[in-house]
């Protein structure tokens, strides 16, 4: 888990994670504000459905898919925040849009 | 900040060099490529530039946790930012075909092409897997991670926070992470005797500087606190639903977070998409593409430079951006040969002064056998697909020779990350079970679309074809 530190990053972005409303500094990525979040997991992986948190936050390890404003597999550490943002947690294999 | 929207068509197709990182290398070679008359563009996939050791310096630059190693960024941003550069934060590369120069690019959901006479990959470095048991538990990440989360922003791990494995961005990110509140505790790993790597490294008095700042990282965290523990082997992290504590041999830390780092390697994903020569590094160990002196490849309208050639930092990438963008003014016909030679002189100095403690650092910081190729059986190398070091071994020894054959057999390398997290960790170990030199049984080679893209861009992408003028 991680804690912000208001007083070197006062500006702050309202964003959804699980549903739940949670104010993540500017500059963040939809996986900074699931470790802020505190959530436990934000995915479960397709093959064994163990829980997985970001591992590398830079693009390469694709650990942080999940699912951001409606699209899954989107890599939750590549997509800065904007106010309003959804991010869910993503349940082994995304699934094609019915 | 350029986050005014462009859209793709209105943006012009065509560039004289296109570069793809704004890192160190990328935006030193925009800003000597801009000063050669060439029309130059800048593809990053981050929203702003930097790179990763400059990541979000704009933001970061107030930060007093990071103010004093971003200040060199923002100067070079300052100057990348003031010229007439098409620069697009936010972008992804997902396709290069080097015989046409076509760029195929993904952003905000649409695709368009561009083309350019000559492409520079200033990709950058990666940090290298450190496949211990226990490393997918959620709350174990890499060491750059955390620091990436710091320096985007500003958070930092809350609770007790270990940092095991070596080099030296552990240093930094521990006096960083001290500067902003939390203090870790440092399991080393390393195993090499510092003063006999040096004395046959050599290198400590040309490279005297970044020496003396790597011996005041260290000082101050230890005076700071900071608990140490070296020459820790056999790691693993421990927890049922997240990481509980770090074991080693001898002894345990609980923890909330585990950062674990074993330095760095060059990001070689599109380089080797694209078939470039690549060489093993046996000093590095890793592979990196063959250039020469100024950053040119095998292919004759492709150069490589920064950490993405050979890792040696943000001076020598600045430096070797400079160097294959002035050998773009020259094979672009903007500049004579007399010219960019006469130029090229105080990059090549430069040049030379960064790579001085580089023997050093590269010998003391050396990663063990069992890093490279993790012993225990049911150790997970590849992360996307779950395969363990066992069933690799099993593989290797019915006949997987090489990464591209364990991909068929196993799935590792065919998952969302296409084998850039577990390509060099696959290959150690089939080296290894085989008895063969890791240049024998080869690395991947990753095909395009280089990170997935949705239908929805690629259809965007054929639009655009079509409405080319």
């Amino acid at each position: 888990m991680f804690r912000t530190r208001p007083d070197h990053r006062p500006e702050t972005v309202q964003v959804f994670v699980e549903g739940r409303a949670l104010m993540v500094p500017e500059g963040s990525s939809a996986a900074a504000a699931i470790l802020i979040s505190g959530l436990s997991s934000i995915r479960e992986t397709p093959v064994s459905g163990s829980p997985r948190l970001p591992w590398c936050m830079m693009g390469v390890c694709f650990d942080c898919l999940a699912e951001i404003d409606g699209v899954a597999n989107r890599q939750a550490c590549m997509v800065p925040v904007v106010a309003g943002m959804r991010i869910a947690r993503q349940h082994g294999a995304r699934e094609v849009q019915r | 900040m350029n986050l005014v929207p462009v859209k793709a068509a209105e943006a012009p197709r065509k560039f004289d060099l296109a570069i793809i990182g704004a890192g160190p290398a990328g935006m030193a070679a925009a800003i000597t490529a801009r000063e050669c008359g060439l029309s130059v563009l800048v593809v990053d996939e981050n929203a702003a530039p930097g790179g990763q050791v400059f990541r979000a310096a704009e933001l970061a630059g107030a930060d007093p946790a990071l103010a004093r190693d971003m200040a060199p960024g923002l100067e070079l941003i300052a100057r990348f930012r003031a010229l007439d550069i098409t620069y697009r934060p936010g972008t992804t590369l997902w396709m290069l075909e080097p015989d046409t120069g076509t760029l195929s690019l993904a952003r905000q959901g649409e695709s368009m092409e561009v083309t350019a006479e000559r492409t520079l990959l200033a990709t950058g470095a990666q940090e290298r897997p450190v496949p211990i048991p226990g490393w997918t538990l959620p709350g174990v990440m890499s060491a750059g991670a955390a620091q990436i989360a710091l320096k985007t922003a500003g958070m930092v791990p809350s609770g007790k926070v270990v940092l095991a494995g070596q080099g030296p961005l552990m240093w930094l990110l521990a006096n960083q992470l001290i500067r902003a509140g939390v203090m870790p505790v440092l399991v080393e790993t390393r195993t090499q005797p510092i003063l006999r790597t040096a004395l046959e490294a050599g290198g400590i008095f040309s490279g005297f500087g970044q020496l003396a700042k790597g011996i005041g990282l260290i000082l101050k965290a230890r005076q700071a606190g900071m608990r140490v523990i070296t020459g820790a082997k056999h790691l693993r992290a421990e927890g049922s639903a997240r990481v509980q504590a770090l074991r080693f041999e001898g002894g345990v830390e609980p923890c909330d977070t585990l950062l674990l780092h074993e330095g760095v390697i060059p990001s070689t994903h599109i380089s080797m998409a694209i078939g470039l020569e690549h060489g093993w590094d046996a000093r590095q160990l890793c592979w990196r593409p063959k250039l020469d002196a100024f950053g040119a490849s095998s292919h004759a309208r492709i150069a490589v430079a920064g950490d993405g050639a050979v890792i040696c930092g943000w001076e020598a990438a600045v430096a070797a951006g400079q160097l294959a963008a002035l050998d773009a003014g020259l094979r672009l016909g903007r500049i004579s040969r007399a010219d960019r030679d006469f130029r090229a002189e105080a990059s090549a100095a430069a040049l030379l002064q960064a790579r001085a403690l580089r023997p050093f650092l590269d010998a003391l910081y050396a990663p063990s056998q069992e890093i490279l190729a993790p012993p225990e059986e049911s150790t997970i190398i590849c992360r996307c697909e779950e395969v363990t070091a066992g069933s690799l071994r099993w593989a290797a020894a019915i006949g997987a020779t090489g990464p591209n054959q364990a991909k068929a057999y196993l799935r590792c390398g065919m998952g969302p990350c296409q084998g850039r997290l577990c390509g060099s960790t696959v290959a150690a170990v089939i080296a290894e079970t085989r008895n063969v030199p890791v240049e024998e049984v080869g690395h991947l080679r990753p095909r395009a679309p280089y990170k997935p893209i949705t239908v929805q861009e690629l259809a965007s992408a054929q639009q655009r074809v079509d409405s080319l003028p």
